[in-house]
């Protein structure tokens, strides 16, 4: 197996406590091209893993903005300046029978920045091939295992050292290298 | 810790324990094995039975809309006075019974109510479905129906826009954005779910179409940190547009100036209506489901009780709007606004008032008692009277409010015909064939939340074992 068709090392634990103490001690051995994957969001892996706060809310934010400024313009312009038709004697624009249609807006919007912005955006998705299932257990993330994966791209990889220093962590299963 | 609870003899099991959300031995494979086989075992016999008679629902459905579209809204019933009846009667019902679904799922994740997660899923999936029954109401009322597109601000030929000033208007709107954040709130939620099935699938069909629809989850924590926080402020967002979706629906009535219909309080009255009656959708369902599927341990006791005491918190505040709403008309000195109430309790609809009135007031209170709301059979039917009793809450709403019009030469009387009555029994039909459809292909209850409550549970008793 030539060292470049490598995609990293990985290793599968049983709970979410092992997993916790190995993602610490990956990051605190220097490694920084990991991850880790799990069948729901576990507590507190984000400091074991040193990862940053989320930046998905500041697009979010953008959206939201645009959401309420398209309201607002598309009730302004459709109703006071581009057919200007009186009634019941209302005003042809008017904030207070512009707000319903200007919350949906903002809302809509913010959905779509939330849910797309996650997705495509900051994740990646649809990402339909993954060289992480390469290996049979990662067919047991979506299950009950937690896998633990350090890239070969990072800097500090080393097909045996990072299969060795895998070994060693409490819990550690199923150690493997996995092809890209 | 030790010495204080000797000396004060604190019972080895705390009374005020909260109840296992997950009950029995249980590990994370068990809970993966106990949703997927739910999808993945053979198609039991009843299933095929329940779907053939909603599919004929479903097919009767069509039948009748194509009967209407091809004659025109004169077979309705609908008459002078009676113009909005049993079209909008079945659209705020409807629209209703998805409120419950958006509750649990948005109200209930931010209030870190942890029960959420067993009945979620299915009430958000109940949530699409009603919302699709509702929508063909209006949609067909219009008369002319492949006029629809007028509703939508769309530049066409005749270079007019739709009224915003309506809020029949603002109803466009909060429905489609109702209906479309709903669909990416479930689907968020499905994600990770649907890639347990891909990842367990033993034929290459399947593998490809969860394949697909799962995105080619990963489970990686760097994706799970933003699917949290995107997850989150869905939540955030979904409570206000619940709330004012049910209150747009109001403004239909509450913005004109029809006695009856005229009223500041309709805003919460709707929406504590709406979540009532939707949770005793609601909970007919899932009544139903966790017998038939075997997921007694993920749907427990627990969790049927704290849903009839939401049940009894919202029967009770709608029953505080009814006798509000008479106050007031009385209080206003305002003959017009006397007489529809008058009219509304002991007039020619009287029948229709007080059948609402004991459902939906009435029998909810039986559940103060804790024999009676852990009554499964019990709480079977009262969850049905409910949903009889929030349908004829609007029906006597819009029916009486305009059957007895200013002058009584235009006076009138409303009565279904048979096309009005097969229509209403159609969407039943669809409802329960996507609703079937959606437990045989998608896993009913949200897997990874369950798995996250188990850890959570599993972490608190190994704690409690420590002291």
């Amino acid at each position: 197996m030539a060292e470049s068709k490598i995609f990293g090392a990985i290793a599968a634990f049983k709970s979410d406590t092992e997993i916790l103490e190995a993602a610490r001690k990956v990051r605190l051995a220097g490694y920084s091209k990991f991850d880790c994957h799990t069948p729901f969001p576990v507590h507190h892996l984000d400091q074991a893993m040193g990862m940053k706060r989320s930046k998905l809310p500041y697009l979010i934010l953008c959206c939201t903005i645009t959401g309420f400024t398209l309201g607002l313009l598309l009730q302004w312009w459709t109703g006071a300046v581009d057919y200007k038709l009186v009634i019941g004697g209302k005003p042809l624009f008017a904030l207070e029978f512009a707000t319903p249609i200007l919350f949906e807006c903002t809302v809509l919007l913010t959905a779509f920045g939330a849910v797309f912005g996650m997705l495509g955006a900051f994740n990646g998705l649809p990402e339909l091939y993954h060289p992480i299932f390469n290996a049979e257990i990662s067919k047991r993330i979506t299950d009950d295992r937690f896998l633990v994966s350090i890239e070969a791209k990072d800097p500090q990889f080393d097909a045996t050292k990072t299969t060795e220093f895998l070994q060693s962590l409490k819990g550690a299963e199923e150690v493997q290298l996995v092809e890209a | 810790m030790q010495a204080v609870a000797n000396e004060f003899k604190i019972p080895k099991e705390n009374p005020l324990a909260k109840p296992l959300l997950i009950e029995g031995e249980q590990t994370y494979n068990s809970l993966t094995e106990a949703v997927s086989t739910v999808v993945e075992g053979k198609t039991p016999r009843n299933w095929y039975i329940a779907f053939a008679v909603s599919f004929c629902g479903t097919a009767m459905l069509g039948g009748m809309l194509s009967y209407l579209v091809l004659t025109g809204v004169g077979v309705w019933g609908n008459n002078q006075p009676v113009g909005w009846a049993w079209d909008i009667t079945n659209f705020v019902f409807w629209i209703g019974i998805g409120h419950a679904g958006t509750l649990i799922s948005a109200i209930l994740f931010l209030f870190r109510q942890k029960w959420r997660t067993s009945i979620n899923r299915a009430a958000e999936a109940m949530t699409l479905f009603a919302v699709a029954c509702a929508a063909i109401y209006p949609g067909f009322h219009v008369g002319r129906i492949w006029m629809a597109y007028w509703l939508f601000p769309l530049p066409y030929n005749q270079g007019m826009w739709p009224n915003f000033r309506s809020p029949l208007e603002w109803d466009v709107f909060a429905v489609s954005t109702y209906g479309t954040v709903s669909l990416l709130f479930w689907y968020v939620g499905l994600i990770p779910d649907l890639a347990t099935l891909r990842d367990r699938a033993t034929t290459k069909v399947r593998q490809l179409i969860y394949g697909i629809f799962s995105l080619g989850w990963r489970g990686s924590n760097r994706h799970w940190q933003h699917y949290e926080i995107a997850y989150l402020i869905l939540a955030g967002i979904s409570t206000p547009l619940v709330l004012s979706v049910h209150s747009i629906v109001s403004f239909d009535f509450a913005v004109s100036k029809l006695p009856g219909w005229h009223t500041t309080i309709f805003p919460p009255y709707f929406v504590a209506g709406a979540v009532f009656s939707g949770f005793a959708m609601v909970m007919t369902l899932m009544l139903v489901a966790r017998w038939a599927l075997n997921l007694q341990h993920l749907i427990t006791m627990y969790h049927l009780e704290v849903m009839n005491k939401i049940m009894l918190v919202t029967g009770s505040i709608v029953g505080y709007a009814y006798t509000m709403e008479f106050f007031m008309a009385w209080y206003s000195g305002n003959m017009y606004e006397k007489f529809t109430f008058y009219n509304r309790a002991f007039g020619p609809y009287a029948w229709a008032y007080w059948t609402m009135f004991t459902c939906n007031v009435v029998s909810p209170q039986c559940f103060w008692f804790k024999k009676l709301r852990t009554s499964i059979p019990f709480m079977f039917c009262i969850s049905i009277v409910i949903n009889i009793g929030m349908w004829f809450e609007r029906f006597v709403i819009i029916a009486t409010s305009l059957h007895r019009d200013f002058i009584p030469s235009s006076w009138g009387y409303y009565r279904p015909t048979i096309v009005d009555l097969l229509t209403f029994a159609g969407t039943f039909g669809l409802f329960m064939t996507l609703f079937l459809l959606f437990i045989r292909f998608v896993p009913v209850i949200a897997l990874a939340e369950v798995k996250a409550v188990l850890t959570h549970q599993q972490h608190k008793a190994h704690g409690h074992a420590k002291h």
